[in-house]
This record gives C-alpha cells, sequence and structure tokens, in this order.
C-alpha cells in the first residue's frame, strides 16, 4: 500500500479512537466521579443517577463501546482493503 | 439433601468435567502450549478470557467490599472494566498483529534490546506471582468451608487439580477448561443473586432489583441510606474518600487491567486481528454480566444483614449466623450485656464484625434459599479461582522458557522448550501452593498494587511502543524503570516503612498508595518521550515493523522466533 494511503487509513483510525475514548472518559471518569454530586440530584426508578452512572452506567456503556469499534474498523479496514479473509 | 453432599457432588461433577477437557484437548507443540495453536473463535476466547480475568477476589470479595464502602466500591467496578476498553481499542489488534507469544516478546523486538526484554520479564513474574498466590489461598478458604477439610489440604488439592491441566493441556487445555469454568461461575454466581433480588423486590433482574422499592414501599437504596447513617455510617450512595483519590485509583486499575500479562496473551490465542477486536468485545460482555449484578449482591446483602441481625437478641440469631461463626468470619460480642446485638459505626460500642467475603459466601444461607444452591456456589467459587490460577501459571512458565531460556540458548529445540515450559509450570504450582498456605501478612495489599505497578511499567511502553515510531529502547527502558521504582517506593514507603503516616495529610496531592500507580504511569510516558527526544531514533526495520503492525491484513497464526 502507498504510503499516503497507509497514513490516511491511520489517521481515521486515531479518529475514530479519539471519539470512542472521549466517551469512554466521560461516561466513567466524567460522570461517575467528578460529576457525581451534580448528577445525583436526578433519578432513575430508585437509583441517584450519578451512582448509577459509576455501579452501571459506565460498565454497560463500556460494552457498546468495543462493539461500535468492532464494526467501525471492520468497515474502515474493507474501505482501505487491508481487510483479512 | 444435606449441604456437605451437594457441595461433593458438585464440585466434584466440575472437576471432573474440567479434567476430561483437559485430556481431551492436551497440548502437543509449543505453539499449542502457548497460544492454543492461534485457532480459538472469538467467542469461546471471550468467555476464556473473562474466567481468566474473574478472580477468586471478582467472585468472592468484591460484592462484600462495595457491601461495606458503598459508593467507594465504584472504583473497583468502573476500575476492572473500563481497561478493557483500553485493551480492545488501544493494545489487543496490534499485539495480535505483532504474533508472538507474549509481552516480553513485543517489548523486547520492539525495542531490540534484550535489556528490556529483561526488565518485562521480572515485571511479568512479579506480577502474576503476587496474583496466583492469592487465587491459591483463595481455593483453600472454599474448600475448608464448604468441604470441612483443613485449608492446608484444600490448598494441595487444588494445586493437583492445576497441575494436571496446565501442565498437561497448555494454553489449548486452560483455554476449552477455563470456557467450561465461565459457564459454571457466571450460573453460580447469578442464581443466588436473582433468587434474594426476587425475595426483596419482587424483581428477577438483579441490576433492577437494586433500584425497585422493597415490602414497605419504599427503594431499596433511600432505604439504605437511611438505615445506615441511623446507626453512624456514612451514606451508602455518597463517597467517604476524596474525589481526587477516587479518580487516580480507578485509573490506576484500568490501566493496569490493560497490562495484565496473563489477559494480554489471551489475544494472541485468535486466528486473525479481527478477531482478536471481536473477542475483546465478547469478554467484557461476559465479564459485566458479573460486574453489574455484584452492587446489586452487595446492596441486597448489607441490607439482609441489617435486617436479620441488628437489635435482635444475641440469643435468638438465625442459624447461618452461627454456621459462619465457626470460621471466624462474623463474630458477635455483646459487650454492654443487654442481650441484644448493636451494630453501629462507633467501634467501641459495635458489637458486630462481618468478614467482606460474608456478602456472597453466606448469601444463600441467609435468603434460605435450597441446599443445592450452596454447593453450587462453593463450584463456581472454585471455577472463579482455578481458571486465573491457570491462566497466570502459563503466564509463569511462557516468561521463563520462552523470554528467559529462548533468548539465552536460541538453538533449543522445540520438544526441550515445552519440556522446560512444563517443568516451570510444575514448578510455579509448588511455589504458589507454598504461599498459600503460607501467605506473607501482605498479600492481599501487594495483589492491589500489583495493578499500580503494570500501570506504571507495562501500559506506557506498550501504548508507544504501537503509536509512535520515534520512541527508541533508551527512552522505553528508562521510562519503565522510572515508573517501577517511583510506584513501588512510594508503596512500600507508606505501607511497610512508616505505615502510620498512610493517612490523607501525608499523601502527595491526597493520593493513596493504591492509587499512585497512574502518577507512576504519566512519569513513565515523560520520561520515555524526553529522553527518546535526545537519543537517535529506532533503526529502520523496527519502524517498518511499527507500520506493519499498524494495518490488520496478513496477521497469520502466532510466529516462533
Amino acid at each position: 500500500m502507498p504510503k499516503s494511503k497507509m497514513q490516511q487509513y491511520w489517521n481515521k483510525n486515531l479518529k475514530t479512537l479519539f471519539y470512542l475514548l472521549v466517551v469512554w472518559f466521560v461516561v466513567s471518569f466524567g460522570f461517575g466521579i467528578i460529576g457525581v454530586d451534580y448528577l445525583n440530584q436526578f433519578h432513575i426508578g430508585g437509583f441517584k443517577l450519578g451512582f448509577w452512572f459509576a455501579q452501571q452506567g459506565s460498565i454497560f456503556t463500556f460494552v457498546i463501546l468495543i462493539f461500535i469499534y468492532v464494526v467501525r474498523m471492520n468497515k474502515l479496514d474493507k474501505e482501505f482493503d487491508v481487510n483479512e479473509d | 439433601m444435606e449441604i456437605l453432599t451437594w457441595t461433593y457432588i458438585l464440585v466434584g461433577l466440575s472437576f471432573a468435567l474440567y479434567i476430561g477437557i483437559a485430556i481431551y484437548t492436551r497440548a502437543g507443540s509449543t505453539k499449542e502450549f502457548y497460544t492454543a495453536g492461534g485457532g480459538v473463535s472469538p467467542l469461546a476466547n471471550g468467555m476464556a478470557t473473562a474466567a481468566d480475568w474473574m478472580s477468586a477476589a471478582s467472585f468472592i470479595s468484591m460484592a462484600g467490599i462495595i457491601s461495606f464502602s458503598g459508593y467507594d466500591g465504584s472504583v473497583y467496578l468502573m476500575g476492572w472494566t473500563g481497561g478493557y476498553v483500553l485493551l480492545a481499542l488501544l493494545l489487543a489488534p496490534y499485539l495480535r498483529k505483532f504474533g508472538k507469544f507474549t509481552v516480553p516478546d513485543f517489548v523486547g523486538d520492539r525495542y531490540y534490546s534484550n535489556k528490556a526484554r529483561v526488565v518485562a520479564v521480572i515485571c511479568a513474574l512479579f506480577i502474576s506471582f503476587t496474583y496466583v498466590a492469592g487465587q491459591m489461598r483463595g481455593v483453600g478458604i472454599v474448600f475448608s468451608r464448604y468441604l470441612e477439610i483443613p485449608i492446608e489440604w484444600g490448598v494441595v488439592f487444588g494445586m493437583c487439580i492445576v497441575f494436571f491441566y496446565a501442565v498437561l493441556g497448555g494454553m489449548k487445555g486452560i483455554t476449552y477448561t477455563q470456557v467450561a469454568q465461565y459457564c459454571v461461575l457466571i450460573f453460580a454466581f447469578m442464581v443466588p443473586a436473582i433468587f434474594v433480588s426476587m425475595q426483596l423486590t419482587g424483581n428477577p433482574i438483579p441490576q433492577i432489583g437494586m433500584g425497585s422499592t422493597v415490602s414497605d414501599g419504599t427503594y431499596l437504596l433511600d432505604k439504605l441510606d437511611g438505615v445506615l447513617t441511623e446507626l453512624g455510617f456514612a451514606a451508602y450512595t455518597s463517597g467517604r474518600k476524596e474525589m481526587a483519590d477516587i479518580f487516580m485509583i480507578t485509573l490506576a486499575l484500568m490501566v493496569g487491567t490493560a497490562g495484565l500479562p496473563h489477559v494480554i496473551v489471551r489475544f494472541f490465542t485468535v486466528p486473525r486481528v479481527k478477531d482478536a477486536r471481536l473477542s475483546a468485545g465478547y469478554a467484557l460482555a461476559f465479564i459485566s454480566i458479573l460486574y453489574t449484578t455484584a452492587p446489586a449482591v452487595a446492596a441486597f446483602g448489607i441490607y439482609n444483614t441489617i435486617e436479620s441481625v441488628s437489635e435482635k437478641k444475641v440469643d435468638n440469631l438465625p442459624i447461618w449466623v452461627a454456621n459462619w461463626q465457626k470460621t471466624n468470619l462474623i463474630t458477635v460480642d455483646d459487650k454492654n450485656g443487654d442481650g441484644i446485638v448493636q451494630y453501629v459505626a462507633d467501634k467501641e460500642a459495635n458489637e458486630l464484625t462481618i468478614d467482606k467475603d460474608i456478602m456472597v459466601l453466606a448469601s444463600p444461607e441467609i435468603a434460605k434459599l435450597p441446599n443445592w444452591v450452596v454447593g453450587l456456589l462453593a463450584a463456581g467459587a472454585m471455577a472463579a479461582a482455578l481458571s486465573t490460577a491457570a491462566g497466570l501459571l502459563l503466564v509463569i512458565s511462557t516468561s521463563v522458557s520462552r523470554d528467559l531460556f529462548r533468548t539465552f540458548r536460541p538453538n533449543m529445540s522445540e520438544k526441550k522448550e515445552l519440556r522446560i515450559a512444563r517443568l516451570a509450570a510444575a514448578g510455579a504450582v509448588v511455589i504458589a501452593g507454598y504461599f498459600g498456605i503460607n501467605p506473607p501478612g501482605f498479600v492481599a495489599e501487594v495483589v492491589a498494587f500489583a495493578f499500580g505497578l503494570a500501570a506504571a511499567s507495562f501500559f506506557p511502553v506498550i501504548i508507544m511502543g504501537i503509536f509512535s515510531s520515534r520512541i527508541n529502547k533508551e527512552g522505553a527502558i528508562s521510562g519503565m524503570v522510572t515508573g517501577l521504582v517511583f510506584t513501588l517506593s512510594y508503596i512500600i514507603f507508606f505501607k511497610f516503612i512508616s505505615p502510620e503516616l498512610n493517612t490523607k495529610e501525608y499523601w502527595w496531592f491526597g493520593i493513596s498508595p493504591e492509587g499512585i500507580g497512574s502518577i507512576g504511569m504519566f512519569l513513565n510516558f515523560f520520561i520515555c518521550i524526553v529522553v527518546s527526544k535526545f537519543t537517535p531514533a529506532p533503526p529502520q526495520d523496527v519502524q517498518n515493523m511499527i507500520q506493519e503492525i499498524r494495518i490488520p491484513r496478513g496477521a497469520g497464526s502466532a510466529q516462533a522466533h
């Protein structure tokens, strides 16, 4: 693969990683730790919202993030013709 | 049937299953021994990774820790799952493409230096040994409580089982046994949790039950907050630690998770890069079933315990209290002689002490569930401990046979290498068993710090090795050494030299020794970058290799040198 194309693939990869890691940071460190007291004034069911993010919400989001990454990268690999099989 | 009979039957059946699988899938070559021949499906690998990762501590202790620390316990929940996002996005696919067998392999090749490789081997061995000793102890505790045999015999028996299938089966045997162990452990964890959730809140899904109302119509968590503050404790849903400390501990656990060698090595067993990505997703999905249930078990446990023991007559306590008093995991001491149990925050007046492990181990008895559930729980706890122990033993044996022997004796035959790997695994089982029977007083603490050390040593060097082609061996070695020495000194100072100073006022920036690995990691990154700037760039063939691991095509299976 030509160098410029390779660089393009890599930059797109980095961009994907950046967005996903921003979400990763926001749901755990943002909602679960830094903003926990503020969010605790809101409720979902019997949970205070900040507490829910710290003990449940962040974990569900993590799982979803990885699957989004899988789908997105498989697409990117095909687009740049670097996919396997 | 009696609890004991059920326990023997269920634990016995599960062991027979593991041994059967191990015989059926035993390894014939080094490739099968190290990476299961690289032919494991992403789903199976995800399950195996989940079992590998969830140790006796996750299964037995984590819910109990959360019971007694409430919101502060979130550091473990977020820390031990969030690390998988880093692992899946930043490490697994690239290390799979790199296509060798171990983490020191990568460090040694990427930084073209045997010195770097040896530093990495030492880190890997240190982390794995502290961990495995804790697992063996877990096996011993389960045996002694449920099968009513001495803890020493429990450990020896556990050693024999692990020895049998790890030494015989290698990675291939371990992988398929772990798949079975995942099924056993998750079933065993969920059944009592679902029953308890039904009893307390009427909702069979513990994750939802935790946010539902109890019989008197108030929300469980609100009621818990009220009861605890009345007894003088902090509210369940609010934190006691400083925010900065919570932040740093969570970060250290996340990054440490991503740097643990026995987890990383699992991603070498799948056929393609895309399978490595997918199997990290499956692994976290399987892990999250337990990790989102654990906080519910924690809240139910502390609620049930207070309801059934606090302010009750000393001579009329539920039967499970008497059962667990025999193991000293729970003690009742009627200090003021009024015949009633006072459970309060004030240490002088408190009459009830409960070990954190009770919350899971006694949960079927507290909720008056049928006897077979207790036996099932024993089999599950055993599965959690054995699967993690086996994964760690494999890292130890691989580090010795491959990263040490192969480095200095490159012409060794494959048969000989396999023999050394098996011998090393056998030796490691014996050493781990010894520490399981005679645990040094600081084992539990050392296990927690293994994460900080993994965060401060491995993580930055692997990340930079993939995402920068400018970082060279001088930068990597000085970074790893700085991170390790800094983190280790801080921990040793506060934990072993001056434990009396181990309080908020003396910590740097209010960060406890548990969270200091995060600072070590930043230091490692910083030193690594600065030193590399002033020393020559890596040679061309290394730069080509970095370009090569960034694209998925052409991964092939893991290769020997």
